[in-house]
Order: structure tokens, then C-alpha cells, then sequence
């Protein structure tokens, strides 16, 4: 009898304990669940809406369907970034992971000493201000006055003319990206150091060389690590917007015209907001896939536990 | 065989060699922007433009940075930057730290798959919720005020709430049990043991929180409006798109604008490193 009694009131002091917490967990997270109502998911569910409709903000929306949608693949300027976007992609992302992961290797090696200078020098690009960095680089980049081609002169090479050139200002765009890779290096040198060294004095002992090891140990389970770090370059990509809208406004000739500056002139130059909202719902659909892609690759979950 | 040896040590001689020579020459080659901009504040306009390009300047003189004190309203601007700057820190670390509570430490029912909203929406890109906010900022008359950039910084953000969560979530059980049985409130537990204890994870929150207020571009320029209200990062941008823009202002504005940032990570390079490393590895 006595047990009973004790075993129901544990129970429900139990239950109430239980009901407590649950509460106190949703009164903690409160500020979240009003900022994900508010500024997510209202404004993801209108940009939706609008994306089906003409809208240029002086007037109400007017439902028009598919139609934004089909007209921005007849859009030569859409098409275009999407274009630019893409070579970004398919150029600049490689090329900045294969650098990141070169100077993060090098910087991993235990034959050196001394590189702890070297990693704040590789990092401290990523901390100037957007802007900065664009006014820097536009001087850096002057064709007759710039540095780099002053740099290039003295090797004999006669440097092109870069932002102002519609062949070479992207290449410029790429030299900016592998500038601010410096977040990537860090997160790599972290997964470096996750490798057992173990695996590297097996390899030693059977006469590897430190390229063998690198193919052969560092790449392979460095595997997560290159993944994540290439989708958040694929996703930045995306949204790049100040850089071509301060150093080139996506001249010349409409070179360096990227998908979020021309989603933005959409926007705010034009008012045409439903088109623009088509345009930033394409990207969404793009950024899911890649990161679908990313989960496969990472296998997520398996991996860790 | 002792030939043998002195082969392999001049090998691995080289290969040092070569390894500090690929680090030195890219290290440079990543320094000189900033060599250009330091020396480019110095330089007048006219040396700025000069043909062929020097790397020093004739003279070191501060006139160019007292001149950006007296034409452009500078201070103003550094007072616009600070306030949202400090708002959306101080709203960071409120929010976020109260939220990863709720994830981290206490059970409620559905929990794990709300957290993974939270997951799902850091791959969100700002574009598209940008516009529709625009527009209710618009509607709302915050529009040319700072209250868009404040106030959203007050109700979380996912990739601190990742960050703060990973960090509460390994704390180990009992040091929170003693203040249970002491009769505690979950708050005061939060506040007077959580809180304090976790104070390398919240200076990196806060560094992040800082830089990504302090530089961003974006959210000024759809924003503010009127010039009254300019950051320093708006304002550069815009001196920049003049149709000829003064550059011997411009490139001391932007010694001014990198140099706090840089002493602030140099003061606090660990928890730099360890923010950005917890948001890669652990994902």
C-alpha cells in the first residue's frame, strides 16, 4: 500500500518534473520560434508567392503563374550570370580548394617549424572588410599602375588589363577568392590534425614520400572536410554580391554580372521584386541540391559514431 | 652506405627547402595588398595615379587621414557602425545562448527535429528572404533606421545556435544537479552556472558576431537609406561609385576600417580559430 502511494506520487511528480522542463525548453528557445515565424518563414512562404507574381512594389501583387519563371530562361542577362556563375564554379572553386589545401598540407608538415606565422598571414585576408578588400584590389589590379602587374613586369610578363578586360575580370575574381580562403585553410589544418599520426609513420617506415602520403593518407580521409569546405565556396558563389557590385557593377560587357548582382539590380534598381523572387528561389532549389550532394558525400551520421 | 646517408639528408634539406620556399612566396604575395594599402594612404593622388608604380610614397605625412576626418563625416559614420555593431552583439549573445540552452540542456518533446529546422535553415540564402523583408521593413516604417539590422539579431541565429549547442551539450551532467537539488530556477541555473562557464564559447560567438556586423555590406545598403545613417562599410562603397572618386580618402578609410579588426584578432586569435574550426569540423 505504502509502496503504491510513493510509486504513484513519484510517477507523477516525475510527470510534472517532465512537463516542467518542456516548458522551460520552449520558453528558452521563445526568442527563436518568434524570429523563425517572423523573419524565415513569413519571408520565405511571401518571396514564394511573389515569385508567381508581377509585383513592383508601388502596385499590389498581381498572379501571373509560371510566367517569371519563363522569362527568366529567355533573359540573356540571367542567362549570362548564370553562365558567369557557373565558370566561377566550375574554375574558381577548384582552384581555391586546390590552393587552400596545398598551403594547409604544407603548413600540416611536421618538418616545419615556425608556421604558426604563416597560418595568421594566410588568415587575416578573410577579416577585411568586403569593401575594403574591393578598393584594395581594384588598385591591385590596375592595369597600367596596379600591382600585380607591376609584380608580373618584372618577370617579363606584360600583364593583362583585368577588371577592365571582358576575358580577364573574372580570373581577377578568382585571385580575390583564393586571397580570402584563409577560413577554408584553418578548417582543413583542423581536419589534418584529426588524421592518427600513426598512419604517417606506417608510411614512413615503408619509404613513402611526402606526396605518396599525401595521395595516398591526407586526401582520402580528408575526404569531409574538402567537401564541406567546397560547398560553403559553391554557396558563397551564389551569393556573391558585393564584390562585382563595388569593383565592377558586372561590367564589362556584362562579365562579371553573378547571379545574386543581377538579382539584385532585379530587386532594388529595377523594383521588379516577383522576378527577382523567381530568381532567388532557382538559387535556393540550386544551393539544396548541392547540399544533398554534400550529405551523400559525407554520408552524414555514419561517419562520426 | 655513409654516402647513402649524407644523399638523404641533403634530400630532406631540400625538401624543407622547398616547402618554406613555396610558404614565403605566397606569404608575401598575400601581404601585399595590405602593403599596398598602407603605403597607398600615404600617397596623393596624383602619386597614386603615377606611371610607373612605386611602392613607397614621396613623403609619410597624415594629411590624407586629416582629411578624411574633415570631408567626409567620418565620425558619424564610425558612430552609425558602433551602434549596430554593439546591438547586434549584445543581441547575439542574449539570444542565442538562451536558445542553445533550450536545445542543449533541456528534453521536450520534438526537439531534435526542430533543432534540424534550425540545421536547415543556415543553408538558407539571405536572397531569399531578403526581399520579402524588405518589404515588411518597408511597411513597418523601419525602413532608414537601424532597426533592421538590430532587431533580427535578437531572436537567434542558426549557426551560433549550432555553435553555442556543441559546446553546451558536452558539459557533463552534474554540475548542474547540486543547484537542481538547491531549488533553483532554470534561469538562475542558466545564468549563474551555464553562463559563466562558458565564456570562451560566447567571446567566440561574440568576435563573429562582431566582424560579421562590422563588415557587412548588404544589409546597410538595402536598408539604411539615407546617408545620415551610413556605416563606414556603406559609406567607402558609395565614395567609391562617385564618378571620380577620392582615393587618397578612400584608402586611409580603409586602413581605419581593418585596423580594429585586426588588433582585436591578434588580441584574441584563440577563440578566431576556434569558432571557425567547431563550425567545420563538427558538422
Amino acid at each position: 500500500m505504502k509502496n503504491s502511494i510513493s510509486k504513484e506520487f513519484y510517477e507523477y511528480k516525475h510527470s510534472r518534473m517532465r512537463r516542467a522542463e518542456a516548458k522551460h525548453g520552449l520558453l528558452f528557445i521563445l526568442p527563436w520560434i518568434i524570429g523563425f515565424l517572423g523573419f524565415t518563414l513569413y519571408p520565405i512562404l511571401s518571396s514564394l508567392y511573389y515569385s508567381f507574381c508581377d509585383y513592383s512594389v508601388i502596385k499590389m501583387p498581381v498572379f501571373t503563374g509560371l510566367k517569371n519563371y519563363i522569362n527568366l530562361f529567355r533573359d540573356s542577362t540571367f542567362l549570362t550570370a548564370c553562365k558567369n556563375t557557373a565558370y566561377m564554379i566550375i574554375l574558381g572553386v577548384p582552384l581555391t580548394t586546390f590552393f587552400a589545401i596545398a598551403i594547409s598540407v604544407i603548413l600540416n608538415s611536421k618538418r616545419l617549424k615556425h608556421t604558426s606565422w604563416f597560418r595568421v598571414i594566410f588568415f587575416i585576408p578573410t577579416l577585411v572588410p568586403t569593401v575594403v578588400a574591393c578598393l584594395l584590389w581594384i588598385w591591385v589590379m590596375q592595369p597600367e599602375t596596379g600591382v600585380v602587374n607591376t609584380l608580373l613586369g618584372y618577370i617579363g610578363i606584360k600583364g593583362p588589363g583585368w577588371l577592365a578586360s571582358p576575358a580577364w575580370a573574372k580570373p581577377a575574381f578568382i585571385l580575390m577568392m583564393i586571397w580570402t580562403c584563409g577560413n577554408a585553410i584553418i578548417i582543413y589544418l583542423a581536419g589534418l590534425q584529426d588524421i592518427p599520426e600513426s598512419l604517417y609513420e606506417a608510411a614512413e617506415i615503408d619509404g613513402a614520400s611526402f606526396l605518396r602520403e599525401t595521395i595516398s593518407i591526407t586526401l582520402p580521409l580528408l575526404r569531409p572536410t574538402i567537401l564541406y569546405n567546397m560547398v560553403t565556396l559553391v554557396i558563397g558563389v551564389f551569393q556573391w554580391f558585393a564584390e562585382p557590385y563595388i569593383m565592377t557593377q558586372g561590367g564589362p560587357n556584362n562579365s562579371t554580372m553573378f547571379y545574386s548582382l543581377y538579382l539584385y539590380q532585379n530587386a532594388f534598381t529595377y523594383f521588379k521584386m516577383g522576378y527577382a523572387s523567381a530568381q532567388a528561389w532557382i538559387m535556393l532549389i540550386v544551393a539544396f541540391i548541392v547540399i544533398l550532394i554534400l550529405f551523400k558525400f559525407l554520408k552524414f551520421g555514419e561517419s562520426n559514431n | 652506405m655513409k654516402k647513402n646517408m649524407t644523399l638523404y639528408k641533403m634530400g630532406v634539406f631540400l625538401n624543407k627547402f622547398i616547402l618554406y620556399f613555396i610558404l614565403v612566396f605566397f606569404a608575401m604575395l598575400y601581404l601585399i595588398p595590405f602593403f599596398f594599402l598602407v603605403m597607398g594612404s600615404f600617397k596623393t593622388t596624383s602619386e597614386l595615379f603615377q606611371i610607373p608604380f612605386r611602392w613607397l610614397p614621396r613623403q609619410f605625412n597624415f594629411n590624407n587621414y586629416r582629411n578624411m576626418l574633415n570631408q567626409i563625416p567620418f565620425l558619424n559614420y564610425l558612430k552609425n557602425t558602433l551602434i549596430i555593431v554593439f546591438f547586434s552583439v549584445v543581441g547575439a549573445l542574449i539570444s542565442n545562448s538562451l536558445i542553445a540552452y533550450g536545445f542543449a540542456r533541456l528534453r521536450w518533446p520534438g526537439r531534435d527535429k526542430v533543432f534540424m529546422i534550425v540545421l536547415a535553415t543556415m543553408i538558407l540564402p539571405y536572397q531569399v528572404t531578403m526581399i520579402p523583408l524588405y518589404l515588411m521593413f518597408t511597411k513597418m516604417h523601419w525602413v532608414g533606421t537601424f532597426l533592421p539590422l538590430i532587431v533580427p539579431q535578437f531572436f537567434g541565429n542558426a549557426f551560433y545556435i549550432f555553435l553555442l549547442r556543441q559546446f553546451l551539450a558536452e558539459l557533463p551532467k552534474e554540475i548542474t544537479e547540486s543547484s537542481r537539488i538547491d531549488g533553483a530556477s532554470e534561469f538562475q541555473i542558466f545564468a549563474k552556472v551555464i553562463m559563466p562557464i562558458s565564456k570562451p564559447v560566447l567571446a567566440s560567438v561574440a568576435i563573429m558576431a562582431f566582424i560579421r556586423s562590422w563588415n557587412d555590406f548588404l544589409g546597410p545598403l538595402v536598408f539604411l537609406g539615407s546617408d545620415k545613417l551610413y556605416t563606414l562599410s556603406l559609406a567607402a562603397s558609395m565614395l567609391k561609385s562617385n564618378y571620380d572618386p577620392n582615393w587618397d580618402l578612400l584608402l586611409p578609410l580603409g586602413v581605419v576600417m581593418v585596423l580594429p579588426v585586426l588588433i582585436l584578432f591578434f588580441v584574441l586569435q584563440k577563440y578566431f580559430i576556434q569558432g571557425i574550426t567547431m563550425s567545420g569540423i563538427k558538422g
